[in-house]
């Protein structure tokens, strides 16, 4: 039996407001470790909300998310932000990176945040890691010199720097050109082929048929689920549901 | 979280804002620099005016009388009986053997004593009237007493000695009499003695009620005034610490029966006014820091807005929030620190250059220099409160910037 990186059960997202509004509404999801997720959907389906609700940046109005087989809705702030450290990798559409901060200074500083490794250590896992990703050459660059591609690959190779299980990305090749897509969506589908968790939001149906399964939601409700390009119908989320019963 | 991190990440902040952190820097300089010209000045002027008060009278001072009224002998002996129209019985007049007092004291006072007869007499010259306080000195222990010889302007202490009822007289009463030194004056006493004096001398104190209305003689000019031969009315006592003056005081009043009086306790007035000035310049200092403050407050307050971006990923990255939020005091608290030590500059640079300006005093006709107080306590006092300000104002809006949900950012920059 495979291993379970991601789980979500009865997860629920609803703003409160003059007139509420329910983002997720009643996902049960289970990703398995080394798997790479793909979530389609339309603008304002609520694709944005469930990553950012998987990344523990969001917290649910109702359910559970289980990272790693730890339960976080009893999680302190501090705790969740510790969880964030180190056991999730986020890349966004744009990159964020600290622009005062080289591209070697970025990818160090989870590491730096986490304190787990000695400086070296951290310096040439950093070098490694941009090195691998093609960016050697580059360490020394702010991002203001450094091309979007290489910029999104700074921040993969900062999402990848305290070897995170899971690694959240929202949109990653939404501001990229073609060439540049294609060497991100090649490096996280590396990445997943490598034992971790990839769980990508995109809007490019050819992409999303890459990953090892897409789900399509609408109005924050799961309505396709796609292993490997084909739909199934014994999609993740009645697994989730199984094991919210049992 | 690694304090390290933190300061890096403060660092480049500030060291990347150069124009930003110029400004907050020279806030915080001008804000400390100003107060520590303010603080020396005032405290200088204070002291100086002090030193002059402490200079020219005695430590403390031995009057011939009692701080409580004795109890008169009808009370004593009928003291159930209501008695009227029955005249006191004072004590007589001067300090009983007043060489043994002096010599008592001398056995344990950190400081001297000397005798005096001090008494009341109008000084008359050409037709100008001046009431003053005449005091009976002895010129060989006087020295020992008061700074009189070192401020003599004209003639010497000694010269009470060589000429028959010789004077030495202020500054300003020699002016307003248009008395010169060897001019010769009549001196009139509460008795209605009438006795014809010479100036021999005249000082300045530089205090203008002392200098118009004091002057000096022999003690036994004094004592002839009085129409008291060989009276010893105040003993004068001048301490090798002059702060220690209200202890002594109480000692001696202790020993002696006679009413001791401080110098504190005789300008108890002027102490209390003082107590209040120091209190407005306290406040006005601590809103000089705090308006400096508000730079801070403003530059914290833009960075933090611009790098709105840069919480929103710490914070998404795992950093805890108050983590973050101390990037942005230790920012503040940076530019404090380099802007406190040009402060100290800007602060050494004001005092030095005020203590060369010279002021004109019309009443005592003295140019003085500004009186500059140098003390470490003004710049560790003005460096710690601003960079506590720094701080304050660095705190809020970081932790309003911080609170911001990642999420709200992340999302806008989409």
């Amino acid at each position: 039996m495979s291993e379970i990186a991601l789980q979500t059960v009865g997860l629920v997202r609803r703003v409160e407001g003059i007139i509420s509004h329910t983002l997720i509404n009643g996902i049960d999801l289970s990703v398995e470790k080394g798997e790479f997720l793909a979530i389609t959907g339309p603008s304002g389906s609520g694709k944005s909300s469930l990553l950012y609700l998987l990344g523990l940046l969001d917290a649910p109005t109702e359910g559970e998310i289980i990272i790693c087989g730890q339960p976080t809705s009893k999680l302190s702030e501090i705790e969740r932000a510790d969880v964030r450290l180190t056991k999730c990798g986020f890349v966004f559409q744009f990159h964020f990176l600290l622009p005062e901060f080289t591209a070697l200074e970025n990818v160090l500083l989870p590491m730096r945040a986490a304190g787990l490794m000695s400086a070296r250590d951290m310096h040439q896992r950093a070098i490694a890691l941009l090195t691998s990703l093609g960016l050697g050459e580059q360490a020394a660059k702010r991002p203001n010199q450094l091309s979007g591609g290489q910029r999104q690959r700074v921040a993969l190779a900062r999402a990848l720097a305290n070897r995170p299980e899971i690694i959240v990305a929202d949109e990653p090749t939404g501001n990229l050109d073609t060439a540049s897509t294609e060497q991100v969506f090649g490096i996280l589908r590396d990445i997943a082929d490598s034992g971790q968790t990839v769980v990508v939001v995109t809007h490019d149906a050819a992409l999303a048929a890459r990953a090892d399964r897409r789900i399509h939601i609408v109005d924050g409700k799961i309505q396709e689920t796609t292993f490997g390009g084909k739909p199934k119908s014994e999609s993740a989320a009645a697994t989730g549901a199984a094991i919210a019963s049992s | 979280m690694a304090t390290n991190l933190l300061l890096s990440i403060a660092w480049t902040h500030v060291s990347t804002r150069v124009r930003q952190t110029l400004v907050g820097m020279f806030g915080v300089a001008m804000g400390v620099g100003f107060t520590i010209m303010m603080a020396g000045l005032m405290q200088g002027s204070q002291i100086d005016f002090l030193r002059q008060l402490v200079d020219t009278m005695p430590h403390v001072t031995v009057d011939d009388e009692r701080r409580s009224v004795p109890i008169q002998p009808a009370d004593q002996e009928y003291a159930a009986v209501a008695m009227s129209n029955v005249a006191n019985v004072n004590r007589r007049p001067g300090i009983r053997y007043p060489e043994a007092v002096m010599a008592s004291l001398r056995s344990w006072l950190p400081g001297n004593v000397a005798p005096s007869v001090k008494t009341t007499a109008i000084v008359d010259h050409g037709g100008g009237k001046v009431g003053v306080t005449l005091t009976g000195i002895d010129p060989r222990l006087e020295v020992r007493v008061s700074k009189l010889a070192t401020q003599m302007i004209e003639g010497q202490l000694g010269d009470l000695s060589k000429a028959a009822n010789g004077i030495i007289i202020g500054q300003a009463l020699a002016e307003k009499l248009a008395v010169k030194n060897g001019n010769t004056v009549l001196l009139a006493a509460g008795e209605g003695t009438q006795i014809s004096a010479t100036v021999v001398g005249i000082f300045r104190s530089g205090l203008k009620r002392v200098d118009e209305g004091q002057i000096y003689s022999l003690l036994g000019l004094a004592q002839t005034l009085t129409g008291e031969n060989a009276i010893i009315n105040q003993l004068r006592i001048r301490l090798n610490d002059p702060l220690i003056a209200q202890k002594v005081a109480t000692q001696v009043e202790a020993q002696t029966g006679y009413k001791s009086v401080s110098w504190q306790e005789a300008n108890a007035d002027l102490l209390s006014t003082f107590a209040t000035r120091d209190f407005i310049v306290l406040t006005v200092m601590g809103a000089m820091l705090l308006t400096s403050s508000f730079a801070t407050y403003n530059i914290i307050s833009t960075i933090t807005h611009e790098k709105r971006h840069d919480i929103a990923i710490m914070k998404s990255l795992g950093m805890r929030e108050y983590a973050v939020r101390r990037i942005f005091i230790i920012e503040s608290m940076m530019m404090g620190s380099v802007g406190i030590l040009f402060g100290w500059a800007l602060g050494y640079l004001l005092c030095y250059a005020w203590s060369q300006i010279t002021i004109f005093n019309p009443l005592t006709g003295a140019t003085v220099p500004l009186q500059i107080y140098y003390s470490p306590m003004h710049y560790i006092a003005s460096g710690a409160i601003s960079i506590l300000c720094c701080a304050v104002a660095a705190f809020f809006p970081a932790r309003k910037a911080t609170r911001v949900h990642p999420v709200e950012i992340i999302r806008g920059a989409s």
